[in-house]
């Protein structure tokens, strides 16, 4: 799919950021002239993302989280988030809802928001070498901006 | 994030307002549980009329807190939850253990 804009950035896994990267992908967003409950479900999926960073993939340090945002052809919205954390043993075991190892203060929902809210979300993770989140979502019968 | 509580009867009522993620969560559920152990309420509501933005934590939240009503033979009541809540409580399907209503007047557009 053709590349009409991206950018990216990165910052350390501190929980005050997730935040800023909801805000973040908002600000590029609105290049796509996405409905409020479009919006809604990105910066969802995006919190749900970067959370995952912060808790498991760097759970007793601070490390980086690297996002892109790319927005493809047909007015399709490309999240990326990756981290070089711990990585996760079993991604299908992951994406299980209710499965959780951050204990009774996560919910173990995370994967199952994503998957709901975004088109697609693919995961590659290695133990020891990180994680990366590929999420699409395409914006329906509007056009992206020139 | 702002809580504030009410006592209405035998409810004790938190409005939460602002955006409630993983990193507001974090003290959250101490001082709601704090709250409750103080008031001994019978039921207890969470008024959500000013959250804007919720993810999963508030998913973690929300059963956490209904787990300590029910311990003590109460109830959890969810009210005026906003559009985008509303899509990550259904997006959960916690509406089958806890009352959930939505805003009565929902957000336009």
């Amino acid at each position: 799919m053709k590349e009409q804009n991206s950018v990216r950035f990165e910052f350390p896994s501190l929980s005050a950021n997730e935040g800023f990267a909801r805000g973040a992908v908002a600000c590029f967003a609105a290049q796509l002239d996405m409905t409020l409950t479009e919006l809604g479900d990105v910066k969802t999926a995006v919190s749900e993302a970067v959370t995952n960073c912060i808790v498991h993939a760097y759970p007793d340090s601070i490390g980086p989280v690297h996002m892109r945002l790319r927005i493809l052809e047909d007015g399709v919205l490309e999240v990326q988030v990756k981290d070089r954390g711990r990585g996760i043993e079993d991604v299908d075991k992951a994406r299980e809802p209710l499965f959780t190892t951050g204990g009774e203060d996560r919910g173990g929902m995370g994967f199952t928001i994503m998957e709901s809210f975004m088109d697609t979300v693919k995961v590659r993770s290695k133990v020891g070498a990180g994680t990366t989140v590929t999420m699409r979502k395409r914006v329906e019968r509007r056009r992206a901006a020139r | 994030m702002r809580l504030t509580s009410s006592r209405q009867g035998g409810k004790l009522i938190f409005a939460l307002a602002g955006e409630l993620d993983h990193h507001e969560a974090g003290g959250l559920m101490g001082e709601l549980e704090e709250r409750i152990e103080a008031a001994a309420p019978r039921d207890c509501v969470l008024d959500l009329e000013g959250l804007r933005f919720m993810d999963s934590s508030g998913i973690a939240l929300i059963l956490k807190l209904y787990k300590r009503m029910n311990a003590t033979g109460g109830r959890l009541f969810v009210e005026n939850v906003q559009s985008q809540p509303m899509r990550v409580l259904d997006a959960s399907g916690i509406d089958r253990m806890v009352a959930i209503e939505p805003s009565p007047a929902p957000e336009k557009k």
